[in-house]
């Protein structure tokens, strides 16, 4: 059954509704266009079992120098404060290098999502002082400070190559003070729960890191898994597919729907179609009514009053703290 | 009616044991929230307590919600193990410090 199929028979969907309903948040409308999150590729050196763009050595799409192009100049609308770079493993795309050194001539805030082991692979070597150079934030997946833990999650090898590669950022400057260069961490649970305190972990992540490897870093996002792609394939094999909806459910926070990142956020596919977020854009829900669907379309004004399109994932924002690609919602 | 004494949903229930008792109930949350939040202990050394105390009290709803507490804030399976030894060594410990009442009372009785 396709999973977007599935989703819907689960019944969530019209309950995330009623819930926004019930604080007046319903239908859900974007106020702005802050972030343009680009998806520059699927493919990855990876197969992480949570990944939810089930990304993977074997996938090909990739975005068009064109229509790379056309986000640099969507980009620049003054209203756009940050570019999020992500995929697949944004280094595995051809015209990165470019795209990075063109973003940074627009003076804003860039991130790039690195899996960082692949930093360590020679062919991608480079892209550790093409960060620098460009000055873009890094934002690397460390699921956990168990290396077993981490590695059931993102395969045999990789706690280490993580960790070499976050020693080679700290030692351009990246999570150092006073250097400007950004190294955030993402923690994602390793396993069918939600994260804990994100203030906790990012204490323990620090003192660990130091003490353990001389590590340092700036900030640690923790992030709920979505139920979405390989995660969803884990739920399900695991018989843990409803619990997870239904603790899901029951920790949803009225308080986080104000600031879900979709209402700032334009999520732009290999392919250059447009969604109201990564998830969304996975399950191919396009954007709900008379809006531009392609990011060489884009305009503005129409685009940032849009209708979100919501469904029964749209939980895995509103749970607990708030989740969204930069961490918690409230503290 | 439900045929289970546990049930795992009934865990959902914690949050409505002050029915019929209103003021006691909130008076309780108060004292559990401040209990098992952060202050000179940390969050996470203050699951594995709770993770040690539930398995010594045998309280299912409890395992499941400190596991789960302990597996969200990265709290390694070690660990836990590690704390449940400390609860199951305690009640050994107990149990073996009662002996005290039985020697005594043996060695004042016999002959």
């Amino acid at each position: 059954m396709e999973q977007k199929e599935l989703l819907d028979r689960m019944d969530f969907s019209q309950s995330f509704a009623e819930q926004l309903r019930a604080c007046s948040e319903y239908p859900l409308y974007a106020q702005a266009i802050e972030t343009l999150q680009t998806n520059i590729t699927r493919r990855c050196n990876l197969c992480c079992r949570h990944c939810h763009v089930e990304a993977s050595p074997q996938r090909t799409e990739e975005m068009s120098r064109p229509d790379m192009e056309a986000c640099l100049k969507v980009a620049a609308h003054p209203e756009i404060k940050t570019m999020d770079i992500t995929g697949g493993a944004p280094e595995m795309h051809p015209h990165l290098a470019w795209f990075l050194r063109e973003a940074a001539l627009m003076k804003k805030r860039i991130l790039v999502r690195s899996n960082a082991a692949i930093l360590l692979e020679k062919q991608f070597g480079q892209f550790l002082d093409i960060y620098a150079e460009t000055g873009v934030e890094v934002v690397v997946s460390l699921p956990n400070l168990n290396r077993e833990r981490t590695e059931r999650m993102r395969g045999p090898d990789v706690f280490e190559k993580i960790i070499g590669a976050l020693r080679e950022l700290n030692s351009r400057g990246y999570g150092k003070k006073d250097t400007g260069l950004v190294l955030d961490l993402v923690h994602n649970p390793v396993g069918a729960f939600l994260p804990g305190s994100q203030l906790a972990l990012e204490s323990d992540y620090r003192n660990q890191l130091l003490r353990d490897y001389g590590l340092v870093f700036n900030r640690l996002y923790c992030l709920i898994n979505f139920p979405i792609g390989r995660y969803l394939d884990f739920l399900r094999s695991s018989g843990n597919l409803d619990e997870y909806f239904r603790l899901l459910k029951e920790s949803f926070n009225s308080a986080a729907v104000g600031s879900v990142m979709c209402r700032t956020t334009l999520s732009v596919a290999p392919d250059g179609r447009l969604f109201d977020c990564d998830f969304n854009q996975v399950l191919d829900l396009s954007l709900s009514g008379e809006t531009p669907v392609h990011i060489r379309d884009f305009d503005y004004e129409t685009l940032a009053r849009r209708e979100i399109v919501v469904r029964g994932h749209c939980y895995s924002c509103t749970a607990g703290a708030g989740s969204s690609c930069q961490g918690v919602l409230e503290q | 009616m439900s045929q289970q004494y546990y049930e795992t949903k009934d865990l959902q229930d914690f949050s409505s044991i002050d029915e019929f008792a209103h003021e006691q109930g909130k008076k309780f949350f108060d004292y559990y929230t401040s209990s098992t939040s952060s202050g000179k202990l940390t969050e996470r050394e203050k699951a594995l307590i709770a993770l040690a105390v539930a398995t010594v009290r045998h309280c299912p709803y409890c395992i499941d919600a400190y596991t789960n507490k302990c597996l969200s804030l990265g709290v390694g399976n070690d660990e836990m193990m590690e704390a449940i030894h400390v609860g199951a060594a305690m009640v050994a410990g107990d149990t073996l410090a009662h002996a005290t009442q039985m020697r005594k009372i043996v060695k004042r009785k016999e002959m």
